[in-house]
């Protein structure tokens, strides 16, 4: 399915242009915006390092003082289960979060800037390595306090490298392909499958585990791969017949490949059948999968900038003119599909292993509607849509989940906004540039 | 043999289900190179269309203020539910299709995706997960015919699915607004320069498949009286891969393709045990695209020749 050229009206900050409001607002907007670009990423991680800090220390107490029966766990998203405790929850996350971020951004600002010029003199590694640290280590602290945290926090992690994979073929190869939940399926059950006869305790096998418990972490990534590899295998199934033509016959194959998977799933009784899978190991750690999820954004995101991945790029926007231009087109779409195959499937196991049980009926029509409203509502073609997609397509779904079937509502018409008014998603074709994102904030004029 | 026979029978009636709601697919696919993801929650919104109008017809008839017999109430349910599910399918083209003409084609297929969810979640959020009967206006009687049984219901479905069917094929090949889809299916961009109203065009074939997809979910009434929300997914995701397997703007082909999706379907079920239903049927869609790219009578065609 071919992109057209995206427009300028739909790239960055001047959609915003074109809509009529007034001017003061503009004026303000412009000027939130300008204070937030001046704050380097670095400014942003360590004040995320203090609300974290200021929360273990304080948040119990200052709950219980607000008359909170206990943390707001999930910011403010909450709210919506209980509106009654709206001003408390309101001020909670004020006092822990927006007042240290507002001061940090506000006083360390100049020395964030400074020492992310002096830190992108270093090697870029030792930068990354830095940031990364950082992100992981207010992550670490901030599931430290809920278990339901710790969980949304794995589930969206999971989330982004779906939504990732899935925009390699929906965004970057420009094809529209439906078996995202197939791919899933196979992960799921080749990771678990290795991991739950050897490791784990199952009904359906030995009963006991095979091999020593002290083996696990090494074998996790094995059984991960295992999962990928069982998924790029399927891939295969879809990508010689849709490839040979042109056109929308990838949406239908897939389509039919997901369908496929799912009943020869609940067909299969030695993996449980329509019952499920359980027993898996608890190896999906938060370092695990963070671990899992950085290494598939560097990865994918080299593939994306290579040759090989500019070529897709050619063949989505004129698969003839690159065909001319010596892009083995067949190739490159099977290798790129393959290749989101697999972390489709990696994604599947992590997912097994976070869940500890799988059952056929997660990786349906609902699990596709999820994963396609990440991709689109973020954006095609962009490492930051994929993440923005992820992350605020969980984190709404568990803001909604006290709506019950509103939520399948609301979500809904929100996505159908983004599409009216930003086609391509919300940050779509951004360039992901480690040394913008890591450097000094804009100066503010 | 009388087995075989039976089973001709009752595929035949599942199939027009699918042939029907394929129908609505194909055209829109042919003409707007479009996804339609929410047809199938139009012919599960079609079907509660119908139940509704048929209720309120057998509650309006038993006052007495009307003399309404009861093949009167199906007549008048069928053409009120295809009159309000083409405004349904209407309303969809003008909020979700409409908006997003220049948009990437894969950007209205989600939006077609998230109505058909929003008609979903607000069918079970109005009236609940409880199954919806639909009224019994058929009395029923069965026919014995060299030794297969045919019930006067299967008839009237086969029969009127078949008629509607031959009428589309008609309206598309000798009517002028049928010449018109079938330019338009043929060149998007250059038809409406010689005068072709593109909205019009577009509408008509929205109003045309919702109102075939409402019959398909009236007769799904009358043939199985319990309805439930799900419905649109069970069925319309098949019939969009039996319309793309028909081929590309062929009415004949669409038509086929659901006849044959149903005659595996039930075969599948009556050898095998039906848990594997889907797993033979789409494994065998598979199949026939592995050979035929195109479906049936698709001809060959690059997506990029759209604009």
């Amino acid at each position: 399915m071919a992109l057209p050229e995206p427009r300028t009206q739909s790239r960055g900050e001047t959609a915003s242009a074109g809509e009529p409001s007034s001017g003061m607002v503009r004026t303000l907007g412009r000027k939130i915006r300008r204070r937030l670009v001046s704050v380097p990423l670095l400014g942003w991680l360590m004040a995320g390092i203090v609300s974290v800090a200021l929360e273990q220390a304080l948040g119990a107490r200052l709950a219980s003082a607000l008359g909170l029966p206990k943390i707001p766990v999930l910011f403010f998203l909450g709210v919506v289960k209980e509106p009654s405790l709206a001003p408390q929850t309101l001020a909670y996350v004020a006092f822990i979060y927006v007042l240290p971020c507002w001061l940090v951004a506000r006083l360390a600002t100049p020395v964030a800037n400074a020492a992310a010029s002096a830190l992108l003199r270093l090697p870029l590694i030792v930068t990354a390595a830095l940031h990364i640290a950082l992100l992981y280590g207010s992550l670490h602290y901030w599931t430290e306090l809920s278990d339901y945290r710790l969980l949304t926090v794995k589930l969206t992690l999971i989330g982004i490298i779906l939504t990732f994979s899935l925009n390699l073929i929906n965004g970057y190869m420009g094809e529209f392909s439906c078996s995202h939940p197939g791919f899933m399926a196979l992960g799921a059950y080749g990771a678990s499958l290795v991991s739950v006869p050897l490791f784990g305790k199952s009904v359906l096998f030995a009963g006991s585990p095979l091999l020593p418990a002290a083996l696990g972490p090494y074998a996790f990534p094995v059984a991960l791969a295992a999962g990928g590899a069982l998924a790029a295998a399927g891939a295969l199934l879809v990508a010689v017949p849709s490839f040979r033509t042109r056109g929308d016959y990838l949406a239908i194959v897939s389509l039919a490949f997901m369908f496929i998977v799912k009943s020869a799933v609940e067909n299969t009784e030695v993996v449980g059948g329509p019952r499920g899978l359980a027993g898996q190991p608890d190896w999906a750690t938060l370092p695990a999968v963070f671990a899992v999820t950085l290494l598939c954004i560097w990865i994918i995101n080299n593939f994306v900038t290579s040759t090989m991945g500019k070529a897709l790029n050619a063949v989505r926007d004129n698969e003839i003119a690159a065909e001319a231009m010596t892009v083995d087109t067949r190739r490159t779409k099977t290798i790129a599909f393959l290749f989101g195959a697999f972390w489709a499937g990696v994604a599947g196991g992590l997912f097994a292993h976070v869940l500890r049980y799988i059952n056929p009926a997660m990786f349906g029509i609902q699990q596709l509607a999820e994963v396609l409203a990440m991709v689109y509502f973020g954006g095609l073609n962009s490492v930051y849509g994929s993440i923005v997609g992820a992350v605020s397509i969980n984190l709404m779904s568990e803001m909604f989940r006290p709506l019950e079937m509103f939520k399948w509502i609301a979500i809904p018409l929100l996505l159908i906004l983004v599409m009216i008014y930003r086609p391509l998603g919300l940050v779509a074709f951004k360039d992901f540039d480690l040394r913008t994102l890591f450097g000094p904030g804009e100066p503010e004029a | 043999m009388t087995f075989f026979l039976q089973n001709v029978v009752n595929a035949l009636q599942w199939g027009s289900f699918y042939g029907l709601i394929a129908l609505g697919y194909s055209m829109v696919y042919s003409i707007l190179m479009l996804f339609n993801f929410a047809h199938g929650d139009i012919f599960m919104t079609g079907s509660y269309i119908g139940v509704g109008v048929a209720t309120g017809l057998v509650a309006l008839a038993r006052t007495g203020a009307l003399v309404l017999p009861n093949w009167i109430i199906l007549v008048l349910t069928i053409l009120i539910s295809m009159f309000l599910t083409a405004l349904l399918g209407i309303a969809v083209e003008r909020v979700a299709y409409r908006p997003l003409r220049e948009a990437p084609r894969a950007s209205a297929a989600i939006t077609g995706l998230m109505v058909g969810i929003i008609l979903e979640t607000g069918n079970l959020i109005l009236l609940g997960a409880q199954r919806v009967k639909f009224p019994s206006l058929i009395e029923p009687a069965s026919y014995e015919v060299a030794g297969v049984f045919v019930t006067n219901k299967k008839i009237l479905i086969v029969g009127l699915s078949l008629a509607l069917m031959l009428l589309l094929h008609l309206f598309v090949k000798r009517t002028k607004w049928g010449m018109a889809m079938r330019a338009m299916a043929f060149d998007y961009a250059v038809v409406p320069l010689q005068g072709v109203p593109l909205n019009r065009v577009t509408v008509l074939t929205f109003a045309i498949g919702s109102a075939l997809a409402a019959v398909a979910g009236i007769f799904f009434g009358i043939a199985y009286p319990v309805l439930d929300p799900n419905m649109g997914i069970l069925f319309g995701w098949k019939a969009f891969v039996a319309a793309i397997l028909g081929g590309r703007g062929s009415i004949l082909g669409a038509c086929l393709a659901g006849f044959l999706l149903g005659f595996i379907e039930v075969f599948v079920a009556t050898i095998f045990p039906s848990t594997l239903r889907d797993l033979i049927a789409y494994s065998l869609i598979l199949l026939i695209l592995v050979f035929r790219p195109h479906g049936f009578f698709g001809e060959a065609y690059s997506a990029q020749l759209r604009l």
